[in-house]
Order: structure tokens, then C-alpha cells, then sequence
């Protein structure tokens, strides 16, 4: 792919966490617009920390983060907030406010966009309650639009969960193992819901998966993580199912393709 | 979009009836309340010099007091064990008797409840005040009155702990030929022992606390001490009191705590 | 090795006789301690008088439209109850937030430590004496009681709610961050909704401490039931102790019931 199409570029980022646990090691990243990036690897290999770093939910201790070819490390403030409002995120265990309803935990979504004290008095415009409605709709939860949140299955909650962060009108989602709550059939829905905002929305997807299987049936391309450190990338074409074992193997030993770019 | 496919929101979600209302409600409340008390902020504020006043003479400590202060306090640390224990004997039966799966019989559970929700509604200075009346001023009312007032809430505590036991084991000795004193000495007993003695030192922690006012209506301890030096208008020597009853409650939960989470 | 294990045998066996043992001193030492004064010889007369008021209550004080009756006084000292506690949810507020430790923060810490020390302090600060201090700046009379209410109540409130924040799942706060809100934002639309039901549930729970707390207060002249109350044991004049013990149960028993039905809601 070509360079202009590069979304979001990580160059040799570090991320070091205060008490000392490294949790990224020189990663050198090219993530392109439209892409469907799975990225894989044992527990604490650093998979959330690299999520993170993107919608600066953690802030990188070295080297430099670009999205659009801009710097997101300075940004502070307004600025920061509108990078966050550009980037949706999903939660493994969905982060909804339990009390409240459906729709007003997917307009919560829309916050970015409101002074503070229009959005907590709940004024949110007919457009934007039209979007609530539309958001849902296409999770296919619009009938549970009144429902309290915590009246709402697991599968259906991180739908609720999807329809929020869309409500952003984001340009990248991350999910973090957003089905490892899940049992099988709503885990196929959620993952259905997320591919489908990549393919007709256009919307850059980064998923953390447990299960290698997934990423191989919904991502164009899989990266795999080990203590902290880029260890494999592969588009899903060259993907094989042995390459895995170097990710998930006692032995910390760089396996399969070259890192991109 | 057609609006059709939204689902219907009932009355009273759309219009926040039950918010509103509680708002309504809890205003007029609010309002009756500031009447009732004669609330006057102005007034409070108007007569802050004077608390602070007060204040700053609490903030100079007469610590030539402390002598005269240890005994009493220790009376206070007495008066509390020695009323625990006793409402803890009383306890006992009590609890045994309001336990749904020991006693079948509602009645007299029943009856045995109520009594214990009629002890518990007592404030424990009330107590102190018929104690007082009753067997004149002294330790002895102080004594009295944390019994009574621990026998409420130990009961309960124990109860609730009874009914809440494995009752495989009782089955097997009823089914072994025991009587009910024999279930309860082979089968309940071990198993509640631990949280029994865990609910006692959480009971004396509260009675510390509570027999140092105690004495405020002459019920011994170092109460006696506190409405002297109030009334004396000796404020450093109140600070003393307080500071006294602050390190002995933080002693003593310290203490207990620890024996609590040993117990565990 | 196995003079380790009988070292350890012996402790296991043995260390119940050093309990017994100091269990008991404590009670020697306590039952020493207390001066018995040995009955009153007035003692079973009182007794027997106090049982034959409660069973005779002074029907007439219930209500005689003077404001200083039974009535009026059972609502007095619900609304002193009322009033402290619910000023004192609000000033509990910033003490929780001081007192609660941040998440992932497991050792020492100054400002929690610091508002920890703070809420032990007032808790244990007698309400009696905070109200006798009121007394002085507002004069006697139920003002008084709601300001020592509304302050001591602080104690136990700032620590249940200060647990409530430590222990609340984070979660919704760092969705709303994460889609761009504020500070704000994240307390509006997260926390408080997270949280108020918790915060509402701990002060009906203080209130009904606080029913009881005020109808004593009066002892000490700070309005409520307690004034009439202590006179009439005083003076002895039991069926009118009587009626007014009957008000007391009937209040703290209705007010139990209901804030424990709200209560059960809330959760
Ligand atoms: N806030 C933090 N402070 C200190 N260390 C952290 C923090 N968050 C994560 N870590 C550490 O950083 C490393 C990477 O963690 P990360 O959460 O990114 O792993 P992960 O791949 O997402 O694992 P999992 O599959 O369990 O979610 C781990 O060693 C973890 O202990
Ligand atoms: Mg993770």
C-alpha cells in the first residue's frame, strides 16, 4: 500500500509504566486506512498498552505516535479530547453505565462533541438523538432504546457499547478483547457488527483477540505481540496457523514475516 | 426514518414521574424540616465567633488532666467489657430461640423477635437515663445499660449467623438419635464459634465507644468527667477527654480488628 | 525438621492456655475495676413503677396542641434526624473523595491517609459534646441537634462513601474519556450515576442512626424528644416515660421499615 494512505504510523514507541514494567519495546507500526488489524498474544504481552497509546489513554514514554501523519504525543486539552473523540473504543466488559438507559449510555457517546454542561443536563439536539436511534439500529438493539442497561444480556451490552462509540463518528475503532465476555453465538454478532463498520463504513479496526481462529476469519491482517515487542506481521494471505507458535511459545523467538514498512 | 419501529416509552419513564416526584417530595420534606427545626443559617453564622472561640480553647488542652483522666477511662474500657459480656450470655439462648432452623415454632419466634426489634429501637442513652433512675448513679447503670443495649444487637447478629449454617450436620445427629441441646453443642456451636466471638469484639468496639458518654447522665466512666468539665465550662480539660476517648477507640479497634482478622 | 514440627505442635497445643490466661486477667482486672454500688433499696420500687407507667401511658400528652406534646415533638426529632443527615451527605462529599485511595494505589498515601485520620477523628468526637458546642453558638433548641448531626453524621458517611468510591467499577468513566468528554463529562455522566444510588442507600442507612441519635439529644437541650423525655425520668413521672418510649419505638420501628423498604430499591 502506499504511503499516503498510512493512518496510523508508530515509530520506534516506547512505553514504559512508572513502576518500571515495560509495557512497549521499540515498535515500529503502519496501520493504512480501511484496514482490519487483529493483533494477538499471550496475556501481558502488551496488546491493551498498545491500544491505549493511540487514543492516548496512555501516554507513550518514547519515540513518536502520528495519526493522519500528525503527532498525537503533544496534544493536550481540546486538542487531545478531539483526537479521543476520532477514536471509538470498545471494552471487554463493555463499560456501560449500568443504571442508566440504553439511550442515554449511547448519546454519552456523542460528549466529545458538547460543552460539559450541555451534555450532563441531557441536551443533546433532535439530530443527535436521530443518530442514537440510527446507531442502534444497526446493532439491531433499537427496540431495547428505553432499556436499563443492566436489564441487557452480555452480547447485547457490547452492541450498546458499539452503538456508542459509533455515535463518535469515529475514524479508527479499538477493541479490546471485546468478545473474551461472550459465549460463541454473540460473539459471532459482535464480531459481524465490527466487521461490517469496517467494510461499509470504512472505519479502521484494531482488535485484540484471544483466539487465532477469529482473527483469521475477520482480520486483513494479523500483528502479534510478546513482552512488549513487535514479533510478527502478516497480511491475512500469508498467514499460516503454525506461524503462531512463536507468539504463544515459552521461547521469546521472532518467527514469520518481516515488520511492515 | 419511521418513527414506528421506536419502541413505546412508557408514561411515566417519559414524563421522569418517579424522578420528579421524588424531588417534589423530598423538597417539601426538606422545607417542613428547616421549619420544624428552626433552622437559621444567619444566626449560625452571625454566632461563629463564638464557637471558634470555643474551639480555640479546646485547641489548648489542659494536659496536666491526663492523670486524672486515665482511671475513668479505664472504668470506661471495665464498664464495656463487663456489658458486653453480660448481654452476650443473654444473648445466647435469645439468638438460639429466634433462629428459623432451630426453633419450627413461629410463634415463639415470633414472639422472641419482637422483643429483640423492641430492645434495638432504644437509643443508648436512653437506657442510661431509666439505669440511672433505677439503680442510682455509678458504674452500675453504665454496666446495665451496655448489656441491655448489646444484648439487641448481639442477638441479632447471632441469629442471623445461625441461619445461615451448613445443616447437613445437625441432620446426621437428629437422624443419630440427639436431643436439641446435643445438636446445638455437636453441630452449631462449631460452626459458628469463629463468627460469634468476631460479632463480640465488634460489640465491645461500639459499647467503647458508646460508654464514654455514658457517664453523662451519671452512668459511670469517663462520661462522669466529660459533663464536669462541660458544665465547669473547662473546655481544655474537654479536649483532654476527647483526645483520651480518641486513643482508646483507636486502641481498642486496632486491637480487636486484628483478633477479628485472626479469627478469619 | 521434626523438632520444628513439635515446636509448631506445641505452640498449636498449648497457645489456647496463654489466651485463656489473658482472657481472664482482663476480666479479673475489669470486674476489680467497676465500684458495684449494690442496689438502691429503691431499686425494685422504681422498677416496678417504671413497668407500670410503660403499661399506663399518659394517654394525653400524645397531642395537646401546644407544640410541646409527644406529636409534635416525635416530628421535631425526625426532622432534626432529617435535616443533619442530609447536609451532612453533602459535606460527606469532598471528605470521601479526600479519604478514598485512587485505584492501584496500595501504599501509603498522604492525602488519603491524611482524610482516613480525619473521618476516625469526627466519628469518634461525641455527639453529645458537639451538640453541647452548638448550644453555645446557636443557643439551645433544635438548630443545635441538626448541626451536631449534620457533623458528627460526617464520620461514618465520608468512610462509607469514600469506600463506595474506592471500590466503584471504573469502567464507565474511562468509556467516557476515551470518547473524548471532559473531566466533567466523566463525573456527570458516569460517576454519579454509578454511584448516587450507593451514596443515597449509605445516608438512609445513616438516617436511621441518626432517628435515634436525636431523640437523645434533647438531654442535653438540643432539641427533640430528649428534653421532655429526661425531665419526665427525672421527676418521675413514669406514665408520661412511658408514653414517650412508646413514641420512640413506634418512630425508630416506622422509620427502620421504610427507609429499609427504599433501600432495598436502591440495590
Ligand atoms: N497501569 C499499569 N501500571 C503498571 N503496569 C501495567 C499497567 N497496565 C499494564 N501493565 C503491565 O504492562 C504489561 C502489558 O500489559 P497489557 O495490559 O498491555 O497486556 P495485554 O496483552 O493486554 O494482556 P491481557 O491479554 O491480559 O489483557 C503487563 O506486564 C502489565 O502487567
Ligand atoms: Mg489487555
Amino acid at each position: 500500500m502506499s504511503d499516503e494512505s498510512v493512518l496510523i504510523e508508530f515509530d520506534n514507541v516506547q512505553k514504559v509504566y512508572p513502576n518500571g514494567t515495560v509495557g512497549l519495546k521499540d515498535i515500529n507500526l503502519k496501520i493504512h486506512e480501511g484496514e482490519f488489524v487483529a493483533v494477538v498474544g499471550l496475556s501481558g504481552a502488551g496488546k491493551s498498552t498498545l491500544l491505549r497509546t493511540i487514543n492516548r489513554m496512555h501516554d507513550i514514554t518514547g519515540g513518536d505516535l502520528k495519526i493522519d501523519g500528525a503527532s498525537i504525543t503533544g496534544y493536550k486539552g481540546k486538542e487531545l479530547r478531539n483526537l479521543r473523540r476520532s477514536v471509538g473504543m470498545i471494552f471487554q466488559d463493555f463499560n456501560l453505565v449500568n443504571r442508566s438507559s440504553v439511550r442515554r449510555n449511547v448519546l454519552s457517546g456523542r460528549v466529545g462533541y458538547y460543552s460539559t454542561w450541555k451534555s450532563s443536563l441531557g441536551l443533546f439536539s433532535a439530530e443527535d438523538k436521530q443518530r442514537a436511534v440510527d446507531a442502534l439500529k444497526r446493532v439491531n438493539m433499537l427496540e431495547k432504546l428505553y432499556t436499563r442497561v443492566d436489564e441487557l444480556s452480555g452480547g447485547q451490552q457490547q452492541r450498546v457499547a458499539i452503538a456508542r462509540a459509533l455515535m463518535q463518528e469515529p475514524k479508527i475503532m479499538l477493541a479490546d478483547e471485546p468478545i473474551a465476555s461472550l459465549d460463541p453465538l454473540t460473539t459471532t454478532a459482535v464480531m459481524d457488527d465490527l466487521l461490517g463498520l469496517n467494510q461499509e463504513l470504512g472505519i479502521t479496526v484494531l482488535a485484540n483477540l484471544h483466539s487465532v481462529s477469529l482473527a483469521m476469519k475477520y482480520a486483513d491482517r494479523i500483528i502479534g505481540l510478546r513482552g512488549g515487542q513487535l514479533v510478527y506481521d502478516k497480511p491475512i494471505a500469508e498467514v499460516s496457523a503454525d506461524d503462531f507458535d512463536g507468539i504463544y511459545s515459552e521461547q521469546a523467538e521472532i518467527k514469520g514475516g518481516a515488520v511492515n514498512g | 426514518m419511521d418513527k414506528q419501529q421506536l419502541p413505546q416509552r412508557p408514561f411515566a419513564q417519559k414524563y421522569h414521574v418517579k424522578g420528579i416526584g421524588g424531588a417534589l417530595v423530598f423538597l417539601a420534606l426538606l422545607w417542613g424540616s428547616s421549619v420544624m427545626t428552626g433552622v437559621n443559617w444567619g444566626e449560625f453564622f452571625t454566632n461563629l465567633d463564638q464557637f471558634f472561640d470555643l474551639l480555640s480553647r479546646m485547641a489548648h488542652p489542659a494536659w496536666e488532666y491526663t492523670n486524672i483522666v486515665i482511671q475513668p477511662i479505664l472504668e470506661t474500657i471495665q464498664m464495656a467489657l463487663i456489658g458486653t459480656t453480660i448481654g452476650t450470655v443473654i444473648a445466647i439462648p435469645f439468638s438460639i430461640l429466634a433462629a428459623r432452623n432451630l426453633i419450627k415454632n413461629s410463634v415463639v419466634r415470633g414472639v422472641i423477635r419482637f422483643i429483640l426489634n423492641l430492645v434495638r429501637t432504644l437509643p443508648d442513652l436512653l437506657l442510661a437515663a431509666l439505669f440511672v433512675a433505677v439503680v442510682g448513679i455509678g458504674a452500675t447503670a453504665g454496666v446495665w445499660t451496655l448489656a441491655v443495649f448489646s444484648f439487641g444487637m448481639i442477638s441479632k447478629l447471632f441469629y442471623e449467623t445461625i441461619e445461615t449454617i451448613d445443616e447437613r450436620p445437625l441432620e446426621a445427629l437428629r437422624a443419630a438419635g440427639a436431643n436439641n441441646t446435643q445438636v446445638v453443642i455437636f453441630a452449631v456451636v462449631p460452626q459458628v464459634l469463629n463468627s460469634f466471638v468476631s460479632y463480640f469484639l465488634y460489640t465491645f468496639e461500639i459499647n467503647v465507644r458508646a460508654s464514654t458518654v455514658l457517664g453523662y447522665l451519671g452512668a459511670g466512666g469517663i462520661g462522669v468527667y466529660l459533663q464536669r468539665s462541660l458544665s465547669s465550662f473547662r473546655y481544655d480539660q474537654t479536649a483532654v477527654i476527647v483526645l483520651a476517648i480518641l486513643v482508646v477507640v483507636i486502641v481498642i479497634d486496632a486491637v480487636s480488628n486484628n483478633l477479628r482478622e485472626r479469627l478469619q | 525438621m521434626t523438632e520444628n514440627v513439635k515446636k509448631q505442635n506445641f505452640w498449636a497445643r498449648y497457645s489456647w492456655i496463654m489466651w485463656a490466661v489473658i482472657v481472664l486477667a482482663f476480666y479479673v482486672w475489669s470486674i476489680n475495676g467497676l465500684q458495684f454500688s449494690g442496689l438502691q433499696e429503691s431499686a425494685a420500687e422504681v422498677s416496678k413503677s417504671i413497668m407500670h407507667g410503660l403499661f399506663h401511658p399518659e394517654w394525653s400528652y400524645f397531642y395537646d396542641g401546644s407544640g410541646e406534646d409527644l406529636f409534635s415533638l416525635i416530628f421535631q426529632t425526625l426532622a432534626i434526624a432529617f435535616l443533619g443527615t442530609f447536609v451532612s451527605a453533602i459535606l460527606s462529599i469532598p471528605f470521601a473523595f479526600w479519604a478514598a485511595r485512587a485505584p492501584r494505589e496500595n501504599k501509603f498515601h498522604l492525602r488519603s491517609t491524611s482524610g482516613k485520620f480525619i473521618l476516625v477523628f469526627i466519628r469518634t468526637f461525641p455527639e453529645l459534646v458537639l451538640a453541647i458546642m452548638f448550644i453555645k453558638a446557636v443557643g439551645p433548641g433544635s438548630f443545635a441537634g441538626v448541626l451536631a448531626v449534620s457533623i458528627h453524621s460526617i464520620g461514618m458517611l465520608g468512610k462509607l462513601f469514600s469506600e463506595a468510591l474506592e471500590n466503584m467499577d471504573r469502567g464507565s468513566e474511562e468509556a467516557i474519556q476515551s470518547a473524548g468528554g471532559s473531566k466533567a463529562d466523566m463525573w456527570v455522566l458516569a460517576t454519579m450515576p454509578t454511584i448516587m444510588p450507593e451514596f443515597l442507600s449509605y445516608t438512609l442507612y445513616r438516617f436511621e442512626i441518626a432517628v435515634r441519635s436525636a431523640s437523645i439529644l434533647g438531654m442535653v437541650g438540643a432539641g427533640g424528644i430528649g428534653t421532655p423525655l429526661l425531665f419526665a425520668i427525672q421527676t418521675r413521672n413514669w406514665s408520661r416515660v412511658g408514653i414517650i418510649l412508646l413514641g420512640i419505638i413506634v418512630m425508630v420501628t416506622a422509620i427502620d421499615f421504610i427507609s429499609g423498604t427504599i433501600r432495598k430499591k436502591l440495590v
